[in-house]
Parts: structure tokens; sequence; C-alpha cells
């Protein structure tokens, strides 16, 4: 008993050291770990031109221009991460099928010296919200949703009223 | 199997814990032949339905159109991964406790099937990012660390099997188990602590589910089918792993008697 409750604690105590080890590491190298910046951090942190990074916000509505980019189909678009900070972008290609206005997109490039942020790859980021077709016609026309300025209303509030919206 | 003459000398000690009653191979046996068949046969039931449902029935998402259907493999898959190896983990703290046989032989045997489940979510993952991310694979927090979790899987199947004395095989491993553990929290919480290029968790236990009941409940009814194919796997492997023990203990012993006697 008394061995086995000595095991007991030398794996607990193991545990805990080795688990707080691993959150100090993992919370001090939480600015590497991230995916992409947003663009609060870029206008704050001015990233040098040049020096490649990511991305990531929301295309800011009404922003979205399909465009030639340096003699090249490619579109212009604004990104931003909801709190009023828009970073414009560029991109030479064809964007993903998800990529539009109000959904996330991730892009990798760099800061042009005009302050323009040039994107060599775009990826669109998929939101959470998982919904039939039907659902999403009936709640964009009966004004409950609008995909340009956020996430729909959680599904407890449309669940089995469905059909319902669809039919009105 | 005749389960009431065990060969194997009894492990059960004087003081008749609980847990060790089913240290009884004998014992063991007798349970896990009556709940396999039930086991399998539900597993299957389940999983087909929700992948019919899935596949066929439910509706497309309004953005992913039919890409969506992946979801009913990859989100079992990919809560079965963890889950597996959070048995893993559990099975290491009994053995290096308790040093219970059975738990020893459990995290032997689940090894390779939370390996297969990890593969399927990284495949399934992969074949879904690309129309809709726009690519196959991104080195983000979360699909990082899934990887992580089957390179752990990886070395826990190479290290149980890597001793001649298997003792030292499934103390390594069970080691190895517990400290890979800590990835679990890492990989639940990865989406809500980092910027993923990976959505955050939609299903939520307590809070809002941002997700159709059309669509929920074939995902339900498809990981309820993993999880029971998952246990019956891991209990079949565990019932021959179990019986090869047996056997190769009465070969053994049978040799050393002719070795006695001649």
């Amino acid at each position: 008993m008394t061995r086995k409750r000595r095991r007991l604690w030398v794996l607990v105590a193991c545990g805990l050291g080795f688990g707080s080890a691993t959150a100090l590491t993992l919370s001090a190298f939480t600015s590497d770990i991230v995916f992409f910046m947003l663009p609060g951090d870029v206008l704050t942190k001015h990233p040098a031109p040049g020096r490649a990074f990511r991305l990531g916000g929301m295309v800011a509505e009404g922003t979205l221009k399909q465009t030639m980019v340096d003699g090249a189909p490619g579109a212009v678009f604004g990104v931003t991460d909801g709190h009023g900070h828009v970073v414009p972008a560029e991109y030479q290609g064809v964007l993903p099928d998800l990529f539009r206005e109000g959904q996330g997109v991730v892009a990798m490039g760099a800061m042009t010296p005009d302050g323009d942020f040039r994107a060599t790859e775009v990826l669109a980021k998929h939101s959470a919200d998982y919904m039939p077709p039907e659902v999403e016609a009936a709640l964009k026309k009966n004004h409950m949703w609008n995909p340009a300025t956020g996430a729909p209303p959680p599904a407890a509030a449309w669940n089995g009223t469905g059909a319902k919206l669809a039919g009105g | 199997m005749d389960a009431t003459s065990p060969a194997l000398p009894s492990v059960a000690p004087k003081r008749g814990r609980n847990l060790h009653r089913f240290a009884n191979p004998g014992r063991f046996l007798r349970l896990s032949g009556r709940v396999l068949p039930w086991l399998a046969i539900c597993g299957a039931v389940f999983t087909l339905a929700g992948l019919a449902w899935g596949l066929f029935v439910a509706p497309p998402d309004w953005q992913q159109g039919d890409a969506v259907r992946i979801m009913y493999v990859h989100v079992p898959a990919a809560w079965l991964a963890s889950m597996g190896y959070a048995a893993l983990a559990v099975c290491a703290v009994i053995s290096i406790v308790w040093r219970h046989p059975l738990a020893d032989l459990a995290a032997l045997e689940i090894g390779p099937v939370g390996a297969a489940f990890t593969a399927l979510c990284l495949a399934t993952g992969s074949l879904w990012g690309k129309p809709m991310w726009g690519a196959w694979w991104v080195w983000d927090a979360r699909l990082t660390s899934v990887l992580v979790l089957f390179f752990l899987y990886l070395g826990q199947i190479a290290l149980i099997r890597a001793f001649d004395n298997p003792e030292r095989g499934y103390r390594a491993a069970a080691i190895l188990a517990l400290v890979g553990a800590v990835n679990l929290p890492i990989i639940k919480f990865s989406v809500d602590w980092w910027n993923t290029l990976h959505q955050p968790d939609t299903i939520h236990l307590f809070g809002r589910t941002t997700m159709s009941a059309s669509m929920l409940d074939p995902l339900l009814v498809s990981a309820l089918g993993f999880t029971l194919v998952f246990a019956a796997l891991v209990l079949a492997r565990l019932r021959s792993a179990v019986m090869e023990r047996r056997i190769r203990s009465l070969l053994s012993a049978r040799a050393r008697q002719a070795e006695v006697s001649a």
C-alpha cells in the first residue's frame, strides 16, 4: 500500500512539474506559435517591408475589388480585425472558393514600402458555423443575419424553425 | 477456451481489490467474450447508419457545399484519436502505480488502433483543406499538434515492442504515454489559445453550438459508431494478446517438462 501510494505521489509530482514546464514554455513562445498576425498587430508593430509573415482577419466589407495587379488579374481587398484596424492588401492570382467579404482570410506575404500588404498566397479561413443553404437563405430573408457583418445567430435560435423560416 | 483452469498463476492479490479481479486472464476472456459481439455489431450498425445519414441524407452546407460531408468521418476520427491517447495515459497510470498486467497489454493494443484513427483524421482533414482553405497542409497549432500526436503514437508502438524483456518495454512506453498526454490539452485548446487556420470548436457541451441539428444528429451517431468500433477493435486485439500469452506460457511449460524428463 505505501509503495503504491508513493508511486502515485511521484507520478502526480512529475505530472505537475512537467505540465507547468510545458505551460510556461508555450506561453513564452505564444507569439511564435500563432499562425498569423492580426491587422491591429501589423499597424502597431510595423513589420519591415519585405519581411514575410502571415496576415489574418476578415475581408472588410465593401473593399474587395477584382482588378489588375502588376498587369495580371488579381484582387485588392482590406483585411480587418473587426476593431477598426484595416490593412490594405493586394493579391495576384485566383482566390479560393470561400473567399468573400465578411469571410475569414489568412494571407502569406510582406508589406510593401508604401504600406500595403502584398500577398503571395491566400487561404480562406472557414468559420465554425454549419447550416443548410435553405436556413441561410431564410435567415437572410428574415433579416436575422447578414453574413458580411458577423457570425449567424446560434443554432438553438433557429433549429427546428428552419422549415418554417424557409416557408415564410 | 476453457476459462475455469487458469494456466497462468493467478495474479489476483489476497486483498481482492476491484481492479485486480480482471487481472485473472480466464475471467477477462469470459467477460470480454460476452461483450465483444455486441460491441462489434452495435459499432458497425451505428457507424454505417451515421455515415449513410451524413453522406446521403444530411443537407449540404451553405458555404462548403457537399465538402462538409467529410466532417462525418473527420470529426469522429479526431475525437477518437485524442480519446485513444487518453486511454493510453490511463493505462500508463494503472501500470506504473498498480502494476496491473492487463493495463500493459491494453497499452500494447490501443497504440496501433489509435494511430490508425489519427492517420484517418489527418488524411480526411487534408482532403477537406485543399478545396476549402486552398492548402493540403499548413503548420498551424491545431494541425501541428495532431501531427505530434500521430508521432507520439508511432513512438509508443515502437518503444513498447523494442525490448527483449517486455516488462521494460511496458515501463518505457507508459512513461512516454504520460509525457505525451501533455499534448492532449494543447490539441483541444490550440484553436482558442492561438489564432489558427483551423476553425474553432463548433460543438460545445456547455454553450452555443453553431451547427444545424440536421447535421449534428448524423455526426453524433457516427461518433458513437466510431467509438464502439474503436472499443471493439481494442477488445478483440486484447483478447488475442491474452490468449497468445497463455498459449506461449503453456508451450514453454511443456518444453521445460520435456527437458526435465529427457
